[in-house]
């Protein structure tokens, strides 16, 4: 199987500056690939740099250092406003709170067909309210909901317009941030069927934002975990869960609470403790096995690949 | 067990521009020493204003207790005057909020507003409720516990602030605390510690805990019983194990099927179609049949009563009538029924992991 790359960040920084000479490093050189077709999941907790990662990759923020590179192309290199439109169009973004995301004053029809007017794709005003009414179907709302101001849906049907606001461009690429993190649980199902059946009929890539990590693992191929603006686990979904090699890592996934009372009786949480890193030795990202990595310095790597060869 | 709380029968309504809001719909249950009753449901199943009235911390006129009673330790809250209420808030029924700034004030140093519970209730002096303060600190886990007391609440992070919030609800060692969703913004492993010190602090304390949440691996956690509402009803009613291993009402088959389970086959999420009915106008018969898969004909005209699966268990769904057709609950159900304590194995083992 060839595996194409849709998107390549490659040591990717981002530091704020607040105040005087104090900057918050809200992501220091994180490096990974995401292929086309996949969902890549991001997790950590809150603060660790998930939302900054996707909008500078999404050109919401500059870079203060390092590339986003789609299909080959720099994403921050574009200059002409043409080529940054066509750009704009490959690329969208759902965010968390539906309701602050959508203009409070704007019908359903409006807000999702924004896209459409920029980008001058539809040919009249009919094919404009058709295109509209084929999204809201998509998602799973009706036409009649056109005519409609997003305080009169639910923060599920309002997830729902802001994702067929995105879909309206054709996107190849989609961030989500967490998408479903403002939702009740039987409707944070709801919103992760829907961009799973989306992502079969239409071939789109994700980059799915969460703090939940069971949704994540439910929804993704490959699950990047980030502490404190650095990405410290890499791997494949099913590989990350049951070989997680980061002390970070296991304690995150030790904390899950799980729906079964017989295995949360039994459940051993893990600490993690920060220290336990010899602040002498460069920590580098690494490949352990192929396609997994660790966030770890050159003794650690080796130490960790001994645990491995033992069992 | 002796029962703490009786709740019997409850109705609530709300009287809005639009009309009446009926939350609660005549909801029954009853709280144990010692115990931890979950409230799990979707949002507006009204689990806050029926928790909320317990209390009776509900706004008024705007919210009136239809009919029904609060039976703790025996005495019917129902018919308490607000200032008979006030010795009760805190010192025998303390709350927990999903924001902790509900119960915190921005302006006031953390130690005064835990001591101000200490004086108030347990008549203590400022020079002895300083040093219980600071013990209270420790106790839900805050390093520096005497340099924290002067601090304001801006300086602590959100996981922290509940925790002073958990110290001041214990302040008073309350023999029942309401949480409502405590831990619902918290991320995942500052979710785990409260769980731990909630825990911790019951086997202390023998306090009776009524836990809301929506996160049904959370009540798995920490519940000894699970009442599940929806639409103003407690539709069903067990002990943890009965709701998560022989689940009855195809309300909790939903909730339970669209939890993510880690589980290494590919599992598919069930999802409960549609949402919640508008409580202004409840629909007739049972609420849930619009989005239930398994409604019989007699869901759209009558309401189903609570039918008996155990001495601790009911369930009200027509499903369980003795002349309704046999069914099995969903095939993504019945896998989370049999349990999967082999998810998350390598946390169990040493250090190291298979493979
Ligand atoms: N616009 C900003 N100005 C200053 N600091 C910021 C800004 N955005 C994010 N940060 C800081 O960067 C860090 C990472 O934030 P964020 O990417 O939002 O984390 P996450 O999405 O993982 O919760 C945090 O310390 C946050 O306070
Ligand atoms: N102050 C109020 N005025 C009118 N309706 C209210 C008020 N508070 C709650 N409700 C309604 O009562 C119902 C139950 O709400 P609530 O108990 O908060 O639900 P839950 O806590 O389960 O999410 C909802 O329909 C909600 O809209
Ligand atoms: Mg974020
Ligand atoms: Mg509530």
């Amino acid at each position: 199987m060839t595996v194409e790359k849709l998107l390549e960040v490659k040591d990717l920084k981002r530091h704020f500056n607040i105040g005087g000479k104090a900057t918050v490093k809200a992501i220091d050189g994180v490096t990974f690939d995401i292929y086309k077709g996949e969902t890549f999941g991001l997790v950590g907790e809150s603060g660790c740099g998930k939302s900054t990662t996707g909008r500078t990759i999404i050109g919401l923020y500059d870079a203060t250092d390092g590339e986003v590179l789609f299909k080959g192309e720099d994403v921050h290199g574009k200059k002409s406003a043409a080529e940054k439109m066509k750009f704009n169009r490959k690329m969208q973004m759902i965010f968390q709170d539906p309701s602050s995301s959508l203009n409070s004053r704007m019908t359903v029809m409006d807000i999702i067909a924004e896209g459409i007017d920029i980008h001058n794709l539809a040919e009249n005003k009919e094919a404009r309210k058709k295109r509209v009414e084929e999204l809201l179907e998509t998602v799973g709302l009706n036409k009649e909901h056109a005519t409609r101001f997003p305080h009169e849906f639910s923060g599920g049907q309002r997830q729902r317009i802001g994702i067929a606001r995105a879909l309206a461009v054709e996107p190849e690429f989609i961030i989500a941030d967490e998408p479903i993190s403002a939702l009740d649980v039987s409707i944070q199902a709801q919103v992760v069927n829907l961009l799973k059946q989306l992502q079969d009929e239409f071939g789109l890539t994700y980059l799915f934002i969460a703090h939940d990590l069971s949704m994540v693992k439910y929804l993704s191929d490959r699950i990047g975990v980030m502490y404190f603006g650095n990405m410290v686990e890499l791997a494949d979904s099913h590989e990350l869960y049951k070989n997680p090699i980061h002390p970070y890592t296991k304690s995150l996934l030790s904390a899950i609470p799980l729906p079964d009372p017989e295995y949360e009786r039994n459940r051993q949480r893990v600490e993690y403790d920060p220290s336990i890193h010899d602040p002498n030795e460069e920590q580098q990202f690494r490949e352990i096995k192929p396609g997994h990595w660790v966030r770890c310095s050159e003794t650690e790597f080796e130490q960790y690949k001994k645990d491995l060869n033992l069992n | 067990m002796s029962k703490l709380l009786e709740v019997k029968d409850l109705a609530i309504s709300f009287n809005t521009f639009s009309g009446e809001v009926q939350a609660v719909r005549g909801v029954s249950f009853d709280v144990a020493k010692g115990e931890t009753l979950a409230i799990v449901g979707e949002s507006g199943s009204g689990k806050s204003v029926t928790t909320k009235s317990l209390m009776r911390l509900l706004p008024t006129p705007q919210s009136v207790i239809k009919r029904g009673q609060i039976l703790f330790e025996g005495e019917d809250l129902v018919n308490k005057t607000d200032k008979e209420m006030q010795k009760i808030r805190g010192k025998d029924i303390s709350m927990i909020f999903q924001d902790p700034m509900t119960s915190l004030n921005p302006t006031m140093k953390i130690g005064n507003q835990i001591m101000e519970g200490l004086i108030k209730h347990q008549n203590m002096s400022r020079s002895e409720a300083r040093p219980k303060a600071a013990e209270l600190l420790k106790q839900v886990g805050i390093p520096h516990a005497e340099k924290r007391l002067h601090q304001y609440p801006h300086q602590f992070s959100g996981g922290m602030r509940q925790r002073v919030v958990i110290a001041m609800a214990l302040a008073c060692n309350p023999k029942l605390l309401i949480a409502d969703e405590p831990t619902t913004a918290l991320d995942v492993t500052i979710q785990a510690q409260i769980l731990e010190l909630m825990k911790d602090v019951q086997k202390e304390t023998g306090s009776s805990i009524i836990f809301i949440t929506h996160d049904l691996g959370v009540v798995a956690n920490i519940a000894d019983r699970v009442a599940v509402m929806y639409a103003g009803k407690i539709v069903e009613i067990g002990t943890t194990e009965e709701i998560f291993y022989n689940p009855q009402h195809p309300y909790t088959w939903g909730l339970l099927g669209s939890m993510p389970t880690l589980d290494d086959t590919d599992e598919h999420l069930m999802s409960i179609p549609g949402s919640p009915p508008d409580m202004l106008n409840p629909p007739k018969g049972d609420a849930f049949a619009p989005r239930n898969s398994y409604a019989l004909k007699i869901d759209t005209e009558l309401e189903p009563p609570m039918f008996k699966v155990s001495d601790t268990h009911y369930a009200a769904t027509w499903l369980l009538h003795e002349n309704a057709p046999k069914v099995e609950p969903p095939a993504e159900v019945k896998r989370r029924m049999a349990g999967f304590s082999k998810t998350g194995e390598f946390l169990k083992g040493e250090e190291g992991e298979d493979q």
